[in-house]
C-alpha cells in the first residue's frame, strides 16, 4: 500500500546547518510527530537572500533554480525560518520573467513552501505538542515570518500547549531586532541600537528565555544579551516545542 | 537643497552622539504609532479605503498628462496662472520673478516640502525678500537655521526646553520673566509673534496636498490654521506643488483624505482642510488678488513607467517614518536630504541619483513595517531592493561587498565543496569558542563582534550529522 503521509523536503537553512543543527533536528521531530516523511535534499546550500538583498539578481536566480530543482519532487517544502521560507514562497517567482518556464516552476515550489510552525498548525492541523518547559518565556515576531508568511498566532498557540510554560509578551514584539542579514555589519551602529532596544524590551518581561522562529534574529539578540552580561537565554521556538533542550541555549556556555 | 547623503555613515555616528536628539527621538514615535493604530481600528473599512486610494492614484498617474492639462484649463478659467518648472532652479527663478513683479519684501510661508526641495528660503533671502515660516515646527527650525527632520513634524528632533531657549533668544522684545514651560505657552507666543507677520506680508506661499483636475482647486491640510492666514491675507497666493499631487475629482480627494490624517497623526481628519480655487472673485469677502500655481517636476516624470512609478502615489503622511526602526534610531537629518525615512530612501535616489544616495536604500533591514502601514500601499522594501539592483548593475556597490559576494557565490553554487568548507568552518569556530559557546572577537567579523558576542557553531553541521544518521 502506498504511504499517504506527505513527503516534506526540509530546507535546513544555511545558518541552522552550520551554526545550530539542534534546530534542524527539532524541526524533524515536530514534522515526524505531525505525520510527515522528512527528506533532506543534499543539493541545498542557501536560499540566496545575501545576493538578492545586495542587488545581485543573477546569483540569486542561479541559487533559486538550484533550490527549485532540489525541492520540486516533494509535496511540501518546510523551513525552520520565516525569512528563508519567505524568500522561496514570496520572492523566487519575482526572479524570473512572467510567462517563462522558470517562473512557472518557481511559482509551483513557492506555493508549497511554508515556515515550520505555521506549516504544523495551518497545514498539518497540529493543535498542541507534547513538551514541557517550566518558566516564563517571551516571543519575538521575526519580520519576514510576521509580514511575509503571516506567522503570529501559530507559535503562540503551540507554546500554550507546552506544560509549565508561561508566555509574557514584550511591549513591542513586532519591531525589528536589527539583524537584517548583511545590514547588521554594514550599518553596525544602527543595528546595535535596534538590538539593544529589543533585548531591553525582552528583559523587561521578566522572562528567562527569549524565543523566535529565525536563527539570524536569535544570534543577533543572543549575542547582544551575552555582551550585556544578561542571564536571559535565547532559543529557537522549535527547540522548546520539540523538547530538544539538550544543547546549551544560543551563545550559552561556561564563562 | 545640498545633500549630505553620501556621508550617511558619519551622519549616523553624529546622530548617536547627539544626546538631545536621542532624547527627542525617544519621546516621539510611540505617540504617532498608537494613535494611528487606534484610528485604524475605529474604521473597519480602513484597508478597503487604502485599496481605493491606491487605485485612484494609479489611475491618475496612468493619465497624468490628461489630468495636468485639465487642471491648467480650470485654473486659468478662474483667473489663476500655472507655471510648469522642470527643475529646482527654474522653480526658484519663477517664484522670485513672481515676487519681484508683485513688489514683495516679505513672504509668509505655509509648510511645504517642495519649498525645502528647491531650497526656496535661501533663494528668497538672496533676492532681498524675507521668508517667514508660519507653521510652528517650520518657524522653530527657521529660527535655528535648520532643515525639517520629518515630513509632517519638522521639529520632531527637538525637545521643548531647546525651543524655549530659542524663543527667549529671538523674541527678546518680550518680558524676560514670562513662563514658557508648557507646550501651549510656546504655541501662544509663536502665534502672537506671527500675527504681525501675516499683516506685513505681500505674498503667501503654500504647498498643496492635492491638486484637483476637475475644478482647478488646490488643497492644504493643516492643524494650526496658519496656512489659511498665509494664503488669504496677502495680496497674492503662490501654490508650490509637484506633478504627482494631481487627483481627478473632489470625490477622489475625499477618499484619500480619509486615510491621510489617520495614517499621519491618527486623527480622523486634520483640523483644517482648506480648498483654494483661483483669486478673489467680485463680491468675495477676502482672498488674494493674484493666484499662481508653480508645478515642479524635478525628475519625477522620469519615474513614470519605471519600477519606481509607485512612489509617486505617496501622499506624505509620514507613517513610514514613524514606524521605521531605523528612522527612530537616527532621526531625519542623518538621511542627508529633504525626504527622510523609507519614503525618502526610495524617492531621494530618484531625484538626486543613486550615486549620491546609495546608502539610503541599503540602510534598511527590509523589516517591512513601512509597507505594512503605508496608506497608499507603496511597496517600499521592494523598491529599495530595486535601487540596490541598479547600484549593483552600475558597479556602485562597494568593491569589498562585491568581492565577498563573489567568493560566497562560488561556494554556494557547489554543494559538495560548500559542505566541506562549512564543516571545517563549524568545527574551527566551535573549537575556538571552546566551552564558552561564543566568541568575543573574530578577525573580519568586527562589524558583528564590536557590538555583540558571536554565537559559536555547536560542532558538526546539520548535513553531516543527518548523513551520519541515515544509512
Amino acid at each position: 500500500m502506498k504511504d499517504k503521509r506527505p513527503r516534506v523536503g526540509l530546507f535546513v537553512t544555511c545558518l541552522v546547518d552550520m551554526m545550530r543543527p539542534s534546530i534542524g533536528f527539532a524541526a524533524v521531530r515536530l514534522l515526524e510527530s505531525a505525520g510527515c516523511i522528512i527528506e533532506v535534499p543534499e543539493a541545498q546550500t542557501c536560499c540566496g537572500q545575501p545576493a538578492y538583498n545586495t542587488g545581485d539578481r543573477k546569483t540569486a536566480a542561479d541559487l533559486a533554480l538550484a533550490v527549485i530543482a532540489a525541492f520540486e519532487p516533494y509535496d511540501y517544502v518546510v523551513a525552520p525560518s520565516g525569512s528563508c521560507g519567505g524568500m522561496i514562497a514570496r520572492h523566487y517567482p519575482l526572479l524570473f520573467a512572467e510567462g517563462s518556464p522558470e517562473r512557472a516552476r518557481a511559482e509551483a515550489v513557492a506555493a508549497k513552501t511554508h515556515e515550520l510552525i505555521s506549516f504544523l498548525t495551518d497545514i498539518m492541523g497540529v493543535e498542541g505538542v507534547d513538551a514541557a518547559y517550566s518558566g516564563k518565556v517571551t516571543y519575538h515576531d521575526s519580520c519576514s515570518g510576521l509580514r511575509e508568511m503571516q506567522v503570529k498566532a501559530q507559535p503562540r498557540r503551540l507554546l500554550a500547549s507546552v506544560k509549565g510554560l508561561e508566555l509574557v509578551e514584550m511591549g513591542e514584539p513586532e519591531i525589528c531586532c536589527g539583524f537584517g542579514g548583511t545590514f547588521c555589519v554594514k550599518y553596525p551602529e544602527i543595528s546595535n541600537d535596534m538590538v539593544d532596544k529589543k533585548v531591553s524590551d525582552a528583559e523587561a518581561t521578566g522572562a528567562g528565555l527569549l524565543l523566535a522562529g529565525d536563527l539570524g534574529c536569535l544570534m543577533n539578540m543572543a549575542g547582544k544579551l551575552k555582551r550585556r552580561g544578561s542571564a536571559m537565554q535565547a532559543r529557537h521556538v522549535a527547540e522548546v516545542l520539540a523538547g530538544e533542550l539538550a544543547a546549551p541555549a544560543i551563545a550559552e556556555g561556561e564563562d | 537643497m545640498e545633500t549630505s547623503s553620501t556621508r550617511f555613515p558619519a551622519n549616523v555616528r553624529e546622530a548617536f552622539a547627539d544626546q538631545q536628539l536621542q532624547r527627542a527621538l525617544r519621546n516621539v514615535p510611540t505617540g504617532f504609532i498608537k494613535k494611528r493604530a487606534a484610528a485604524r481600528d475605529r474604521l473597519p473599512e480602513f484597508d478597503r479605503l487604502r485599496d481605493a486610494a491606491r487605485d485612484i492614484k494609479n489611475h491618475t498617474l496612468a493619465h497624468l498628462d490628461l489630468y495636468l492639462e485639465r487642471y491648467v484649463d480650470k485654473v486659468e478659467a478662474v483667473g489663476g496662472s500655472v507655471h510648469f518648472c522642470t527643475s529646482a532652479d527654474q522653480a526658484r527663478a519663477t517664484i522670485i520673478d513672481l515676487c519681484k513683479g508683485l513688489g514683495a519684501r516679505t513672504v509668509t510661508k505655509g509648510k511645504s516640502m517642495i519649498a525645502e526641495e528647491i531650497d526656496l528660503n535661501t533663494a528668497l533671502s538672496a533676492a532681498a525678500i524675507t521668508p517667514v515660516e508660519t507653521d510652528l515646527g517650520e518657524y522653530i527650525i527657521q529660527l535655528r537655521g535648520e532643515h525639517p527632520s520629518h515630513i509632517i513634524a519638522p521639529a520632531v528632533h527637538l525637545n521643548k526646553d531647546q525651543v524655549e531657549a530659542d524663543f527667549r533668544r529671538v523674541h527678546s522684545h518680550l518680558p524676560r520673566d514670562r513662563v514658557l514651560e508648557e507646550a501651549s505657552s510656546l504655541v501662544n507666543e509663536a502665534r502672537q509673534v506671527l500675527r504681525e507677520k501675516y499683516l506685513a506680508s505681500d505674498v503667501g506661499i503654500t504647498g498643496a496636498n492635492f491638486l484637483i483636475a476637475e475644478t482647478g482647486t488646490s488643497i492644504i491640510v493643516t492643524n494650526e490654521g496658519n496656512g489659511d492666514l498665509t494664503q488669504t491675507l496677502p495680496k497674492a497666493h503662490i501654490v508650490l506643488a509637484s506633478i504627482e499631487k494631481l487627483v481627478p475629482t473632489l470625490e477622489d480627494v475625499s477618499t484619500i483624505l480619509r486615510v491621510l490624517a489617520r495614517s499621519a497623526t491618527g486623527q480622523e481628519f486634520s483640523s483644517y482642510t482648506t480648498l483654494s480655487t483661483g483669486p478673489r472673485r467680485p463680491g468675495d469677502p477676502d482672498g488674494p488678488e493674484h493666484y499662481h500655481v508653480v508645478i515642479l517636476d524635478n525628475g519625477r516624470s522620469n519615474m513614470l513607467g519605471t519600477q519606481f512609478q509607485d512612489m509617486l502615489r505617496c501622499i506624505r503622511c509620514g507613517a513610514c517614518l514613524n514606524h521605521c526602526p531605523v528612522y527612530q534610531a537616527i532621526g531625519g537629518h542623518a538621511y542627508g536630504w529633504v525626504y527622510p525615512g523609507p519614503m525618502g530612501s526610495v524617492f531621494t535616489p530618484s531625484l538626486i541619483g543613486i550615486d549620491k544616495a546609495g546608502h539610503l536604500p541599503n540602510a534598511s533591514t527590509f523589516c517591512g513595517r513601512c509597507e505594512e502601514v503605508c496608506p497608499m500601499r507603496i511597496p517600499l522594501p521592494k523598491m529599495m531592493r530595486a535601487w540596490r539592483e541598479r547600484e549593483f548593475e552600475a558597479h556602485l556597490t562597494p568593491q569589498s561587498v562585491r568581492w565577498g559576494l563573489g567568493v560566497w557565490g562560488f561556494f554556494v553554487r557547489r554543494p559538495a565543496l560548500y559542505r566541506l568548507l562549512t564543516g571545517i568552518g563549524a568545527r574551527t569556530l566551535s573549537a575556538m569558542a571552546g566551552r564558552r559557546g561564543r566568541l568575543k572577537s573574530l578577525p573580519l567579523a568586527g562589524g558583528w563582534t564590536a557590538w555583540r558576542d558571536l554565537p559559536a557553531p555547536s560542532g558538526e553541521t546539520f548535513m553531516a550529522q543527518w548523513k551520519a544518521k541515515k544509512p
